[in-house]
This record gives structure tokens, C-alpha cells and sequence, in this order.
């Protein structure tokens, strides 16, 4: 059973891929519950134009998707340059720059699941927390997010699953860089480019199964708590 | 208390074109489904913004659409109880009533809530979630949610309409122990003649979004204009003898006496009876043989035509009018003409509310 002992750079690669993937959700959340709450509720200008920009990711081939993220975010990028002049914030080949690319990916994903949780909240339920003095703030932080939770739930596990599985973007944005941007698909991909990595790339195929899986039990965990919480009528 | 309200809303073909000024007790907006009940009370709620209108509540003006003010709605403090209980389903029923008590400022003095807890017979369901109680628990406890959150006003839009008879049956004690030991004034929506002749103090009828007449239920629910169904005399008596075994109530009016199935009532009790109109039958001898228990004895006050081969009498019994809805054949038959001597035959059921 040898050949199942990971090496040290494959745990790296494990590690870097959970804190890129944990990461790019936890931001990407209050983010994704604004812009999901704006085309959910919202009634703008230039509604479409956002809902269209946000599904982006979804459909542009993901080295497209990475490549725009280069010359944006890239160090001589518009907001790239910004960000290391007045913030001294760098992203590119970077594991931030990783995060935010995973975080982009999964981002239409998160704000779907959001945004059909929130169009169905029944807003006469908001109507009465107003009535009882619930300014409008109160009344999403009491009632619609607690309503909402299964669905943001579930949005949280998407993007996160997308992070755990992303690679074309990451790779053009980031490159593929051990130790520092190398994530577990980009490991499996630099093993499957060598010969005799077969055994490390059947490794860390394992050990992705069994993230994913973990994932989704704890998802289907999440929503029976929830559910149980929350008896809708 | 004062409450002035006037409101103009263009919605669609519908017009809302209505107003009206309370001094606190129960105020009834009363009318058929469509007739702006329901519009007239979100505007005072805050839930809806007239095209023009005011709103004053002791003095403080809370919309005046000249002048450009509209308090939002959680700035208003008033307590609005829906047709739907519209409770919190995640949160448990203790949270639900204190939920309003959270946002309301510290001078108001909020309801004891232990009082209101028991005044409306919910101390069991407490940790409950709002999904496992049947419907007449729900409408409770949506009520107690909106006293508890200390409001000047209370607004109940038809709190009993998607309740059947027996739900009904079971709630309307609570609201009138509700009207009679507390202080908040109620602003209370119904198309039920006898839950506004039970509950009001003042009556505001609605027809097409306007205003029909303004009055006392006794005055108003009596009128030709009331049209309705089960129009009817409301009589205001004292519960005299309570009859345990039969489960009835003998109420005292100003000359007769009259039986009522209801077993609940306390002796020396004010109350009221709605009588309807179609439920009073007129005999020119007194009856015997019959299973009626209530037969008044008056003279004909008035004869008016009420459409369709119908004819609505007045019968005065002392100082109280009863109205019988008879044919005009039946008229003839009689020849009952004004003073002439009657007796009243009332159903029995027809008391029962």
C-alpha cells in the first residue's frame, strides 16, 4: 500500500487547494448575497447588464475568463496596478490571485442558488416584521436571511466545489506554480504530463473524490438541520 | 386616542376615495369584499401610499401627502394582524410574540406579557413552531404578536375570515376580553355583521371605496342601506339568568326578555344580540305549540318596501326596534298596518353567534 503515502508536495497541494477554494467562498459570500439580493429584488437600470456580467464565468471558456483576469489584475493591469500602488497588493502568481480566480468562477453559481432562495421568501412575512418595527436592515437580518439559509447554504457549497475543480482559469491567471499556486487539479495535470506520475495522479484523484464527497454529505447534513429548523407552512 | 384618516388611491378601475376619525373603542370598516376595506387599513398601516391623503394620529401627522411626509412603516407603531397569521416560521412561537417587543422604544410601556399570553389562551403553545398549530392558534398568536409590540393601534384586517365557524367560535371571546381589559384602540376590518355588531363601538360602512355611513352598530347595521344578507337589529341588554343545564342565557332588553343559547356569559354582563332581519317572523295572535323560545310582543313602528315582493317592518318592544323581513303577501294576509299590535317570533338559533 505504498504507493498511497502522499509525498509532501502533494499535501501542499491538498492544503493550498482547501485554503484557495475556503478562501475564494468566504469573500465571494457578502458579495454574492448583494448582488443575488440586487436581481432578486431590485428594480435598475442596467439590471440585465449585471445579471449578464455575473453569468459570465458561466459561459466563457474558462481560460478566456482567466486571461481577462491577467489584464485586469495582472501587475500591470488596470486594477492590478491600482492595488500593488496603494495597497501593495499583489495578485498575480500569487495564492490570492488563485483565490480570486476560483472565486470568480464560482461566483454565478453561489449567486443563482442565492438569488431563487430569496425569490421565494414570501415578502408578506417581511411586511409583518415591518409592521411590528422592524426597520428594513432588522427585517432582512431576522427574517429573510434565516428564510434564505438553505439556499445560501447550498450557494456556499457550489462555489466551493467549483474552487475545488477549477483550473483553467487559475492556471492562465496564476500559471501553475508549486507550493504557491499549484492547486490539486493543476498537481494532477503537472502528473499526468510526466511519465510514471500515473500513481500520484491517481493519489490525489482519491483524495479530490473524497473532498467532494465530504462536501456533499456535509451539505445534505446542512440543509437537514435547516430543514428541520424551518418548517415552512 | 384620535385617529383621522383620509385617503385617495387610484388602483386600476378602482377607486379609493375614503376617511374617517376615531376617539379609540373598536372601529369596524365594514362592506363587502371590494369595497376598500382592506386598502383603506394599508394606508394607515403604512403599507400602501395614497395618491392624496392624511393621516393624524393625537395630533402627530404621520402621512400628508401635501406636504410631503410619510412616517414608514416601522416608525408608525401600530399593530397589524393579518387575514393570514403571517407568523415567523423559524422561529418558535415565544419568539414570534417577542418579536416586536425587540423594536419597540423603551418609554412605551409594553403589554405584561404574561397577561397577554393568558388573556388570549396561548401559554401552552409557547415553544411550539408556528406550523404545528392549527389555524385558530395561529390567528391568537398573531394577535398577541401585534399587542405585544406596544402599538398605539391596532389593526385587524378580517383576523377571522379564513377560520371556519368553530375557529371563529373560539377566538371572538379573546377579542372582546381583548377590547373590554385593554387600552390599545382597534381599528377591526370585517364583512361579518355579526362580528362587527359583537365587537364595534363605532361602525364605518363601505361601498365602492367609499365611505356609506358613519355610526353606532345599532344605528348603522339597522339602516335600509345595509342591504345585506343578514341585515339586522342589534340590541343591547343585560345577561339576567344563566341557565347552566340548557346551556342558555336569559338577556334582559328594555321591555322583554330574551333566551340565548350560551352558557359562557356572566350574569350582570352588558351584551349584545344581533337579531336578523330574515330570522323574525310576525304573528297577529300569540303563538302556542311552537319550538321558538323567544316571542316578543311590540307594534309595528314602520312598514317599509325592501324590493322584490319583500317588505321590512320595524316592531317596537319597548325602547328597542326589531326589523322582520316578510313578503308583501304575507303583509296583506295580515293587514298589518303602523301601531298595530304584533308578536315577533324570533328562531332561537338566529341569537347564536
Amino acid at each position: 500500500m505504498d504507493w498511497l503515502a502522499l509525498s509532501d508536495e502533494e499535501w501542499t497541494a491538498i492544503r493550498l487547494s482547501l485554503k484557495v477554494s475556503a478562501v475564494a467562498m468566504i469573500v465571494s459570500l457578502p458579495f454574492g448575497l448583494l448582488v443575488a439580493y440586487l436581481l432578486a429584488r431590485g428594480k435598475f437600470w442596467g439590471k440585465s447588464i449585471l445579471n449578464g456580467i455575473v453569468h459570465m464565468p458561466l459561459i466563457l471558456p474558462p481560460v478566456v475568463t482567466g486571461f481577462l483576469l491577467l489584464v485586469l489584475f495582472g501587475r500591470r493591469g488596470v486594477v492590478g496596478a491600482f492595488l500593488n500602488d496603494y495597497l501593495g497588493i499583489v495578485l498575480s502568481f500569487r495564492w490570492t490571485g488563485a483565490a480570486l480566480a476560483c472565486g470568480v468562477m464560482g461566483f454565478p453559481l453561489m449567486v443563482r442558488s442565492i438569488r431563487l432562495s430569496i425569490e421565494a421568501v414570501d415578502r408578506k412575512l417581511e411586511e409583518a416584521a415591518g409592521t411590528l418595527g422592524a426597520a428594513p436592515a432588522w427585517v432582512f437580518i431576522t427574517v429573510t436571511l434565516p428564510l434564505i439559509l438553505p439556499g445560501v447554504i447550498a450557494g456556499m457549497i457550489l462555489a466551493f466545489a467549483k474552487a475545488m475543480g477549477e483550473f483553467g482559469a487559475t492556471i492562465t491567471f496564476v500559471s501553475n506554480i508549486p507550493g504557491e499556486t499549484q492547486t490539486l487539479s493543476a498537481a494532477i495535470y503537472t502528473f499526468t504530463q510526466v511519465p510514471g506520475g500515473d500513481a500520484g495522479a491517481m493519489r490525489l484523484t482519491l483524495v479530490a473524490i473524497a473532498i467532494s464527497f465530504a462536501a456533499l454529505l456535509a451539505s445534505e447534513f446542512l440543509a437537514y438541520l435547516v430543514g428541520r429548523r424551518i418548517h415552512i407552512e | 386616542m384620535t385617529l383621522v384618516v383620509k385617503a385617495r388611491q387610484t388602483m386600476g378601475e378602482f377607486v379609493l376615495d375614503a376617511g374617517f376619525t376615531s376617539d379609540g373603542g373598536v372601529t369596524a370598516l365594514f362592506g363587502p369584499s371590494g369595497s376598500g376595506k382592506t386598502s383603506l387599513v394599508r394606508v394607515i398601516a403604512g403599507l400602501s401610499k395614497p395618491d392624496h391623503g392624511q393621516l393624524a394620529v393625537d395630533g402627530e401627522t404621520l402621512l400628508d401627502t401635501e406636504s410631503r411626509i410619510f412616517v414608514p412603516k416601522h416608525r408608525r407603531r401600530f399593530g397589524y394582524v393579518f387575514q393570514e397569521s403571517r407568523l415567523f416560521p423559524h422561529l418558535s412561537v415565544r419568539q414570534n410574540l417577542a418579536y416586536g417587543r425587540w423594536f419597540a422604544p423603551k418609554t412605551a410601556r409594553p403589554e405584561n406579557f404574561d397577561r397577554i399570553v393568558g388573556l388570549l389562551g396561548i401559554d401552552l403553545l409557547l415553544d411550539r413552531r408556528p406550523g404545528k398549530l392549527s389555524g385558530g392558534e395561529k390567528q391568537r398568536v398573531a394577535i398577541g404578536r401585534a399587542l405585544l409590540s406596544a402599538p398605539r393601534l391596532l389593526l385587524m384586517d378580517e383576523p377571522l375570515a379564513a377560520l371556519d365557524d368553530q375557529r371563529k367560535a373560539e377566538i371572538l371571546p379573546y377579542l372582546e376580553r381583548l377590547r373590554d381589559e385593554t387600552s390599545t384602540p382597534i381599528v377591526y376590518v370585517s364583512h361579518s355583521v355579526s362580528e362587527v355588531a359583537r365587537l364595534a363601538d363605532k361602525v364605518v360602512i363601505m361601498k365602492d371605496g367609499r365611505v356609506e355611513a358613519i355610526g353606532t352598530p345599532s344605528e348603522v347595521l339597522s339602516m335600509p342601506s345595509a342591504d345585506r344578507r343578514d341585515a339586522g337589529a342589534v340590541l343591547t341588554g343585560v345577561v339576567e339568568v344563566i341557565d347552566i343545564p340548557h346551556r342558555l342565557a336569559t338577556i334582559r332588553l328594555s321591555q322583554a326578555q330574551i333566551v340565548v343559547p350560551n352558557a359562557h356569559a356572566q350574569e350582570g354582563l352588558r351584551v349584545r344580540v344581533h337579531i336578523p332581519e330574515r330570522d323574525v317572523m310576525i304573528a297577529t295572535r300569540r303563538p302556542e305549540g311552537l319550538s321558538a323560545l323567544n316571542i316578543l310582543d311590540g307594534t309595528i313602528a314602520a312598514i317599509e318596501p325592501a324590493g322584490d315582493g319583500m317588505v321590512r317592518i320595524r316592531i317596537r318592544c319597548g325602547e328597542d326596534i326589531l326589523l322582520s323581513r316578510i313578503t308583501a303577501l304575507s303583509v296583506e294576509r295580515l293587514e298589518l298596518k303602523l301601531e298595530k299590535a304584533v308578536f315577533a317570533v324570533i328562531k332561537t338559533v338566529a341569537l347564536e353567534r
